[in-house]
């Protein structure tokens, strides 16, 4: 039987013992209120003190379960509550994949400096070789316009056959930037798959988690305890990084013209 | 040269089109907290013209950089550790001495709420990340028109 499966099976089970605890409820309260209509206050005094002892029991019996489940949930986070703590880190899944989130943050990093550094070793080969061909262009075009000297001929001829020399060298160089532009893309195939495990594991703590939260709500049910849950406010000067599924939320721009949009509607 | 003065001349193309003739000199702090994006800024911003940048990785350590009064211009992310570039923003409007320092933000940060606040901080320029080298020459002209006209 899977987790998932205990978990339904517990549902199951508290949703009756809760139905069966509302039902004793209801049934002594009736016959408190008769006993109290009757004055028989004697009689009615230990039924309130049934009733404590009705409402204590199914107190214990869902604390036990929610004890249970946050015992089962902490081993299914593979949090290992040994008492050596180097090794609770090692075996924690989630610091592993903390760790794992950090090795991508390096390699993304990795990556894109590496990138970077070729493609800067590039830019300036590129703007010579342009720079170059056009000092030539116009001398050949002297050329065929007949303006150049036997003197000026001889040196634009040296001239070309060093450019070309250079050009063969240069762009082989520039191949091999290139090439290496595509190899340092590798990255993604390591992250992809680093990540995904991540995200995994997330999905699980987050199902536990939840199960957690339902268990601890009819605790409170029984104990009649109600929370003031405040929702933090949002300070709109805290940045929360990159927005996700932009086309799907009215609140959030999906472009650069949407900027500008907004920008000039404010009379920028 | 005063911040954020009298960085862009115009003339009269040879196609009588009004062009805006940027200070290529000019000082241009970038700040972001990573720095592949401060790397691909500095490289667009050569691209443009402009070698004259130094890097900050926050609003805590940009802002006294700012107020040594070197910088003509800011470009800032808005979410960082520590002080964030909207922090930065309204810091350097608040500071009497940078009020009119030319600010463009290149942000992730893309919900409605925070380019109204943003503007309304007083921000020259707002580019979503992520962005094409012809955005950003784009938003840099359209500010240094704008302070100059």
């Amino acid at each position: 039987m899977s987790n998932n499966e205990i978990a339904r099976y517990g549902d199951a089970d508290t949703e009756a013992d809760l139905d069966n605890f509302e039902e004793q409820l209801r049934q002594q309260t009736e016959h408190l209120m008769s006993k109290v209509q009757a004055g028989d206050f004697a009689e009615a005094l230990k039924l309130v003190s049934e009733l404590n002892e009705t409402r204590d029991r199914g107190l214990y019996r869902e604390v036990g379960r929610l004890t249970r489940s946050l015992h089962e949930a902490l081993v299914n986070f593979h949090i290992d509550a040994g008492n050596n703590p180097r090794q609770q880190a090692e075996l924690s899944q989630i610091s592993d994949a903390s760790d794992r989130l950090a090795y991508v943050v390096n390699l993304t990093s990795n990556a894109a400096n590496r990138t970077m550094d070729l493609v800067e070793a590039s830019m300036p080969i590129a703007a010579d070789l342009k720079t170059e061909a056009h000092e030539l262009r116009n001398e050949w075009h002297k050329l065929g316009r007949r303006q150049l000297t036997p003197e000026e001929f001889r040196q634009l001829y040296k001239r070309m056959d060093r450019f070309l020399n250079d050009l063969t060298q240069k762009s082989d160089q520039v191949h091999d930037n290139l090439s290496e532009i595509l190899l340092a893309q590798g990255y993604q195939d390591l992250t992809g798959q680093l990540i995904q495990k991540v995200t995994t594991l997330v999905r699980e703590v987050e199902e536990n988690l939840v199960r957690l939260v339902k268990m601890a709500g009819r605790v409170d049910q029984i104990t009649g305890i109600q929370h003031d849950i405040v929702f933090p406010k949002v300070d709109v000067g805290q940045g929360e990084g990159p927005q996700l599924q932009k086309d799907e939320r009215p609140d959030v721009v999906s472009s650069q013209d949407d900027v500008d949009d907004l920008l000039s509607s404010l009379g920028f | 040269m005063k911040a954020g003065k009298c960085s862009a001349k115009y003339w009269v193309s040879s196609v009588g089109i009004l062009e805006v003739a940027l200070d290529k000199n000019m000082k241009i702090l970038v700040v972001d907290d990573f720095s592949t994006m401060r790397r691909i800024l500095k490289n667009l911003l050569r691209d443009l013209g402009f070698s004259n940048v130094e890097e900050a990785d926050d609003g805590t350590t940009a802002l006294p950089m700012l107020k040594t009064g070197k910088f003509q211009f800011l470009i800032t992310d808005w979410n960082m550790p520590g002080m964030s570039g909207f922090d930065l923003l309204k810091a350097v409007r608040a500071d009497n001495a940078l009020k009119n320092l030319p600010v463009l933000m290149v942000t992730a940060e893309a919900k409605r709420d925070q380019i109204v606040a943003a503007a309304q901080a007083g921000v020259n320029g707002y580019v979503v990340k992520p962005f094409t080298a012809a955005v950003l020459k784009e938003k840099i002209e359209k500010i240094f028109e704008r302070i100059d006209a």
